[in-house]
């Protein structure tokens, strides 16, 4: 073997160890590298118990409730098997609508609801003009396309 | 007859070729990132539901994706420096550095310019900024780390190897919004197709070439600097035109 090649093995052997490794430690941190939990798994109990988690899901249509108040806002966030109702304070993102991706941080309270601190808008990778977005919408699949429901895992 | 496919990695000819690539290179990107911001801002309808915010995709989308492909390009030259121990190779991984960090850096920049007003925040730990903010560090440590060895045949086999290893982030980056559960949406541009509209998709593809041809163009210009204060002692230097 020349001097070169022996090179190139040490190089592609460690990129596969390093690799292997990489995914190892991945893998092992599945739910930390996450960014939220699915409605199903609070239930499940997989989210973390009596302090503050991100929870991420769609806003069921019709379920978005304004406090007479006009800050203090509640809706229910489902991924299409399960749901939970939130409640929140403040100024929600332009792109929060109902059916549309969101994510909130907060904690489950006694009362079953999960009283947020933030809420972020989750945007789907659909770009589309106005005018395609009402053709879909009179097709009747606008709202409730699976491409921007969450994948639940 | 066989070709040397070594002829053009040594500096010395290398150097030439540069410097003669670089005005086509250069020119052709300009002229096509003006046509990709000219579709992208003028012909392309605005969207749904983002109105006008979404054009920052014309930027954000073609740097992020060079931002990874110069990744892989620098490691892959820091790799051919390692098995060859070609000198030209080394260079041109030195060279890429710093363009990669920019568009690494502009790809964030634009994606907490857009993100505060449609997420509602500058910067979340989601898996996809994070890696992509790892990558601005792996670049900026090939560069530090390049610079803090003062023999340059040392300083470049210690930034190949950083290079190489970190090249398991690029993967990381791209599959990131698949494997969990991010902020950042999943890809738009699917091997099955798209839902994107035409003039978007002319916009983000042409910046995209302009993106590569400009990151081609300032690469080249950046070898021919590093040819020149590496090799000062040659003869071959001291007889070019520019240098006497």
């Amino acid at each position: 073997m020349k001097p070169r090649q022996k090179r190139a093995l040490y190089i592609v052997v460690a990129l596969a160890a390093v690799g292997l490794a990489v995914m190892l430690v991945l893998n092992a941190l599945k739910d930390n590298v996450s960014l939220y939990f699915t409605p199903t798994q609070v239930y499940n109990k997989e989210a973390p118990q009596g302090r503050s988690f991100r929870i991420g899901g769609l806003v069921e249509e019709g379920s978005m409730k304004r406090e007479g108040d006009g800050l203090t806002v509640h809706f229910v966030i489902t991924d299409l098997k399960k749901s939970l109702p939130v409640v929140y304070r403040g100024i929600l993102p332009d792109l929060f609508k109902e059916g549309k991706g969101v994510v909130a941080q907060g904690k489950m309270e006694a009362d079953g609801v999960m009283h947020a601190a933030e809420v972020l808008a989750k945007h789907d990778e659909n770009y589309m003009p106005p005018e395609a977005a009402d053709a879909l919408k009179k097709a009747g699949t606008a709202a409730s396309s699976p491409a921007s429901a969450p994948a639940v895992k | 007859m066989a070709i040397n496919w070594f002829k053009y990695s040594a500096p010395t000819t290398f150097y030439g070729l540069a410097g003669k690539l670089i005005p086509w290179f250069a020119i052709s990107s300009v002229i096509l990132c003006a046509i990709a911001l000219y579709i992208g801002f003028a012909v392309a309808p605005m969207d749904a539901t983002q109105g006008q915010f979404y054009r920052i995709i014309f930027i954000h989308v073609p740097t992020s994706i060079i931002s990874m492909f110069l990744y892989l390009v620098m490691a892959g030259y820091a790799a051919l420096g390692l098995i060859f121990n070609t000198r030209l190779s080394s260079m041109m991984a030195s060279a890429v550095a710093p363009t990669g960090a920019l568009f690494a850096f502009i790809s964030l920049w634009t994606g907490a310019l857009w993100g505060k007003p449609m997420w509602g925040a500058w910067w979340v730990w989601d898996a996809r900024l994070t890696s992509e903010l790892i990558l601005l560090f792996l670049y900026l440590g090939f560069i530090a780390l390049h610079a803090s060895i003062d023999d340059p045949r040392r300083a470049d086999r210690a930034a190949a190897l950083l290079a190489i290893v970190g090249s398991v982030n690029v993967p990381i980056i791209y599959f990131s919004v698949k494997w969990w559960n991010t902020l950042h949406q999943g890809s738009t541009i699917k091997y099955s197709g798209t839902s994107m509209h035409i003039a978007m998709q002319q916009a983000m593809f042409t910046m995209l070439v302009a993106c590569w041809l400009y990151a081609i163009a300032v690469t080249l210009m950046r070898v021919r600097s590093i040819i020149l204060e590496r090799e000062r002692h040659t003869k071959w230097i001291a007889q070019l035109a520019e240098v006497k």
